[in-house]
């Protein structure tokens, strides 16, 4: 059970497939335009359920509840070799060479 | 009575949503036919030079410093032929309080919109323009929502989306975040609807006006420091706006360098596509809206867009990703500054053109962007692979966007490739004539030259070319 107030982030489908713009690819117009938006819960609720939110201008909002105390999961990813041989390529042509 | 909020009936009301959320009348500048008085539009509803200073003053945005590339100007004289490559410097715009140029123009729009008596703004931007409205809305006291076209259908997001929603947050805007399709306008009118909000565009007159300040101080910093104006301004295009303002700038200062636009090559992939979304490392800056906006300014979200990158671009180029990737690498290795990798595409091209010209020359980036987790070459590189795109070294003109990243086997690989600026300028004559279905009257030929920076007779020679006259 999530408590009333809590900061959470909720899901709503806003078009389904068929209700997608002409001019939109035939890839994209297999799936549904999803939204999702965070805010402050009206009422204790299970997760995945259907719930009502307010958001941090005040509007109402109504989705599914998906994560209470929703955080950022974006990072500087895994290590890639290949910039640190540019790194070390750039130095040796400009500073590298005729060794003192 | 409610109104019916289905995707049809929204788009019909889009006209009168714009009206009440803008504020402009713009039927005011238009002549009935294909052309409209775009400098009364700037002039009625911009603000002046002045005005603007005195406003992004207020909000501490502007007054950037510029720094020369002392070593990156170095490499690029290595490579080129003896007593070429010109000195190359950047416009440290990240310096600006959301860590982009898009401050100016958010500065100008959330201005406008308090001095409206607004209680809020709305934008819809995945960019930097998002964290720039909401700074500016945070100091002025605005509500402030954000519009992010940002994950596939798998819920897979763009790490610099993700991160871009993260800055909007911590300024205390509401972040609406939505999977990939051009309906996210049909949202954003919705929310224009409910919340009453002013549509703090990327295209009103306001915003452009407010990129004006940078060419302008470009001018005047190199005046101070070297006597003369820069040879040649790079600029990164996607919607025209940052070309736009930063020529129109330039302009009001009487200086008259070589304007070039640059994009990321990313031909062959479709915008609005669901699986190949998270294919592209770039989430702006890129031939994606830099062509279709160059040839087409109208397609924004305003009426009219104040943006308008064909009237003043002498040149466009493209670059491929694995060059940027490469040149913001260089340019922490050398330089010892640290920069998002959007903001180097131009500084990318900038290499590449420098070596066209004699040592005594000067070019300038006019930008550059805040870097951090998401939205920094390593994440983006990491997540490129994690997708599936291959990323090895080679001849970065072998690069296909979707498929593989080359980083350059060796920085006299970095080249730009020329669009035909002559074929985009009879495109956006004939997009222009096939929109209004009508044969143009006189005024809209003077108009079609202006648009193109041509003159009446090219423009002429295109339409007879099109069976478009009689």
């Amino acid at each position: 059970m999530i408590k009333k107030d809590t900061w959470v982030l909720i899901h709503k489908t806003i078009l389904e497939p068929n209700q997608r713009a002409p001019q939109v690819p035939e890839d994209t117009k297999k799936v549904p335009l999803e939204m999702w938006v965070k805010g402050y819960l009206q009422k204790d609720t299970p997760e995945g359920e259907m719930v009502e939110i307010k958001t941090r201008t005040g509007r109402m909002e109504t989705g599914i509840l998906i994560e209470a105390n929703p955080y950022y999961k974006h990072d500087f990813g895994v290590f890639v070799p290949e910039l640190q041989v540019i790194s070390e390529q750039v130095r040796e042509i400009l500073f590298g060479g005729d060794e003192k | 009575m409610k109104k019916p909020n289905n995707y049809a009936s929204v788009m019909a009301r889009k006209g009168d949503i714009m009206k009440e959320s803008v504020g402009i009348d713009y039927s005011k500048f238009e002549s009935g036919s294909i052309a409209f008085d775009y400098e009364k539009l700037m002039r009625e509803t911009g603000y002046t030079l002045e005005e603007m200073q005195k406003i992004q003053h207020g909000t501490h945005v502007g007054n950037t410093p510029i720094i020369e590339l002392r070593n990156i100007t170095s490499l690029a004289r290595r490579l080129a032929k003896p007593g070429y490559g010109a000195r190359i410097f950047i416009k440290d715009e990240a310096c600006n309080p959301s860590g982009s140029f898009k401050a100016r123009r958010a500065a100008n729009s959330v201005y406008h919109a308090k001095r409206l008596g607004y209680k809020g703004v709305i934008t819809a931007t995945s960019g930097n323009y998002g964290a720039a409205v909401a700074s500016q809305a945070a100091m002025v006291g605005l509500k402030c929502i954000v519009v992010q076209e940002c994950y596939d259908s798998k819920g897979l997001g763009q790490p610099e989306i993700v991160e871009k929603a993260r800055a909007c947050e911590a300024l205390g805007a509401e972040v609406v975040q939505l999977s990939v399709g051009p309906e996210l306008f049909y949202k954003f009118l919705l929310l224009l609807e409910e919340t009453g909000y002013f549509n703090a565009s990327l295209y009103t007159p306001f915003g452009i006006a407010g990129v004006e300040t940078l060419g302008y101080e470009i001018s005047m910093q190199f005046r101070e420091k070297f006597g003369k104006d820069p040879d040649v301004v790079v600029c990164t295009n996607a919607g025209g706006g940052n070309l736009t303002g930063t020529a129109r700038g330039l302009e009001k200062a009487g200086a008259n360098p070589v304007i070039i636009g640059a994009s990321v090559d990313l031909s062959g992939l479709h915008m609005a596509s669901d699986t190949q979304f998270n294919k592209k490392s770039f989430t702006t800056g890129h031939t994606g809206f830099g062509v279709p906006f160059s040839t087409y300014p109208d397609r924004s979200d305003v009426p009219r867009s104040a943006a308008r990158p064909l009237r003043y671009m002498d040149r466009y180029v493209t670059v491929n990703q694995g060059s940027v990737f490469y040149i913001t690498e260089a340019l922490a290795s050398l330089e010892g500054l640290e920069k998002g990798p959007a903001g180097n595409t131009s500084l990318a091209a900038a290499f590449a053109l420098a070596q066209e010209l004699p040592e005594n020359k000067m070019i300038i980036v006019q930008e550059t962007e805040y870097t951090g987790a998401g939205k920094h070459i390593q994440p983006q590189l990491s997540f490129a692979r994690s997708n599936g795109i291959d990323i090895y070294f080679g001849d970065p003109m072998g690069e296909i966007p979707g498929k593989s990243i080359v980083l350059p086997a060796h920085p006299s690989l970095i080249r730009v490739k020329e669009v035909d600026i002559e074929k985009m300028r009879q495109s956006l004559i004939k997009t222009a004539v096939k929109n209004y279905q009508i044969i143009p009257t006189e005024e809209d030929i003077v108009f079609l030259a202006d648009e193109t920076k041509t003159d009446t007779e090219f423009v002429k020679k295109v339409l007879k070319r099109g069976c478009l006259v009689k």
